[in-house]
């Protein structure tokens, strides 16, 4: 970790933990911390468990050894109660925006309103309004999901995440399937959330070039570890291949192009079972 | 000593699966006097599962009354007593068409409905999102929409039985020429409270049963197009089992 860390700026704490889905090792000892006020980053190739670290620190799922707390909170002692008035200091966004579909994207927004607070209308009105207008989409706010485009959709979302004004803001894959107008909103929205309202804010993503120019601190996840961790330029100058690979976007590598197999000749002049 | 583990296994997924229902149930059990608290997310959930299978309650009730008018009237007669076609229909439809065939419509057009619906927020990520803000889906979806299922079907019965009746009396009266006041007054003399508090247990009952099954399979429903089809078809399958099978023990046990 880097140096002049202390514990008390620490908001997310992911120590030596291990996950497997039934045979399969997902997470073999990972160290994580995330420090409050900064863009951390976790980044890695498809499939390393990026989203399944997200279920852990949100309290979906539950590692088999090592600790996960957020808060200072063990995140795997909490009952559904405590976990639930955790969450509701910690915002998600979901990958696909993951809106109520039968909501309007006004509804959409008010939704963790109605649900945990006793605002007079009025209130929750301007609240809403104010954290649509943040993202851009004050006049969408009649629009039903369906009727929003994959961008516009990731900032309802959004809107709806910072609304109850969460200390922690966690966005799993803000970037994937977004045209590049929308990809810069989304990236000057993370930064200016983080920077005027101080959230602290975790980023989980594989689009190295957005993330690096918005990050702190980037942690590089393959094969179940952290390989590589540091600014962007110290992880730019790392010389582990597995994080050039990365970091470059080369398709072979420590990270092989082909899915294990058998040799190939041998297969293609194997007899087929019939 | 492979199968001996097999079957230890088999047992043991078994018995893991019969504690997650009750977990399930428990859970949700608790969070329906909440839901109850809350007309603005039951009353839509009643509408859904009550008002919009009226057309086909209310067709299939008639119906069946008049089949029950013509087979009730082609066999009676041989006993010469046709005029007890009102209280044959009447008690058949109270006691016991009522209340199954209502429920097996009821899951087929609502059930379905409740499943696949839950099943696809929770395909993509709503139920996980309620999660992720405190906000738990067996309140704010799950319950509201068991109870709007357990509140519609008594009533769906209700509606059932009534038209039937209507149905029976358009073929003895209308059509065959039994004397209305002979028909009325019989079915009047032999339907008691009892069969009508039996009818009305059975659809309860009933209701519960479709009700939960069909959110039980959306809420564990696989996330995939595919699981949600499974879990729908599920759902009718076994309600409709399960509504047979409580229909026999219910008897059994009112006569």
């Amino acid at each position: 970790m880097t140096d002049g860390v202390t514990d008390a700026d620490v908001v997310v704490d992911v120590r030596d933990v291990h996950y497997a889905i039934g045979s399969h090792a997902i997470f073999k000892g990972v160290n994580v911390r995330m420090r409050r006020g900064a863009i951390t980053a976790v980044m890695g190739p498809s499939g390393t468990g990026k989203t399944t670290l997200l279920r852990l620190i949100m309290g979906q799922s539950v590692a088999q050894s090592g600790l996960v707390s957020v808060f200072g909170e063990d995140v795997a002692r909490l009952k559904r109660r405590e976990l639930y008035r955790l969450r509701q200091r910690v915002g998600l966004l979901f990958q696909n925006g993951a809106l109520l579909t039968d909501l309007s994207v006004f509804e959409n927004v008010a939704f963790p309103l109605r649900e945990h607070t006793d605002l007079p209308e009025p209130v929750l009105r301007e609240l809403v309004l104010m954290k649509l207008q943040a993202v851009g989409l004050r006049g969408a706010a009649e629009l039903m999901p369906a009727e929003l485009s994959g961008g516009m959709a990731r900032r309802v979302a959004l809107a709806r995440a910072i609304v109850m004004d969460p200390e922690v803001l966690i966005y799993d894959e803000p970037f994937v399937g977004l045209d590049p107008i929308s990809m810069g909103v989304i990236v000057r929205l993370i930064q200016s959330l983080n920077r005027l309202l101080g959230i602290t804010s975790i980023v989980v993503s594989h689009d190295v070039r957005e993330i690096s120019a918005i990050a702190n601190y980037s942690y590089l996840l393959s094969e179940g570890q952290v390989v590589a961790e540091g600014s962007p330029a110290q992880l730019n100058a790392e010389h582990k291949d597995v994080v050039r690979q990365f970091m470059s976007g080369s398709p072979d590598g420590p990270v092989p192009f082909h899915y294990p197999a058998p040799d190939y000749f041998e297969q293609l002049l194997e007899r087929p079972h019939r | 000593m492979s199968s001996l583990l097999h079957r230890r296994s088999l047992a043991l997924d078994a018995i893991g699966k019969m504690g997650a229902v009750a977990l399930f149930l428990l859970r949700l059990f608790g969070q329906c006097i909440p839901a109850l608290a809350r007309p603005s997310l039951l009353l839509p959930q009643i509408y859904n599962a009550g008002a919009r299978s009226l057309v086909i309650i209310m067709l299939s009730g008639l119906f069946v009354g008049m089949v029950l008018g013509l087979q009730g009237y082609d066999l009676l007669q041989r006993f010469g007593s046709e005029s007890a076609v009102g209280v044959v229909a009447a008690l058949g439809l109270i006691k016991e068409l009522g209340p199954v065939l209502t429920a097996l419509l009821f899951a087929g057009r609502a059930g379905t409905a409740l499943c696949s619906e839950i099943g696809l927020m929770g395909a993509t990520d709503q139920l996980a999102a309620m999660e992720m803000m405190a906000v738990d889906p067996v309140r704010y979806v799950v319950a509201p929409r068991f109870l709007g299922g357990l509140i519609a079907v008594p009533l769906l019965a209700a509606i059932f039985n009534c038209i039937g009746i209507y149905g029976a009396q358009l073929i003895g009266v209308s059509m065959m020429g039994i004397q209305p006041g002979t028909f009325w007054s019989q079915m009047q003399n032999a339907v008691g409270m009892r069969d009508v508090n039996e009818g009305l247990i059975k659809s309860v009952v009933f209701g519960a049963a479709c009700s939960l099954l069909a959110v039980y399979e959306g809420y564990h429903a696989e996330p995939t197009a595919e699981g949600v089809g499974l879990a729908t078809t599920r759902t009718v399958v076994s309600s409709a089992v399960l509504v047979l099978l409580l229909d026999y023990i219910l008897t059994a046990m009112f006569l």
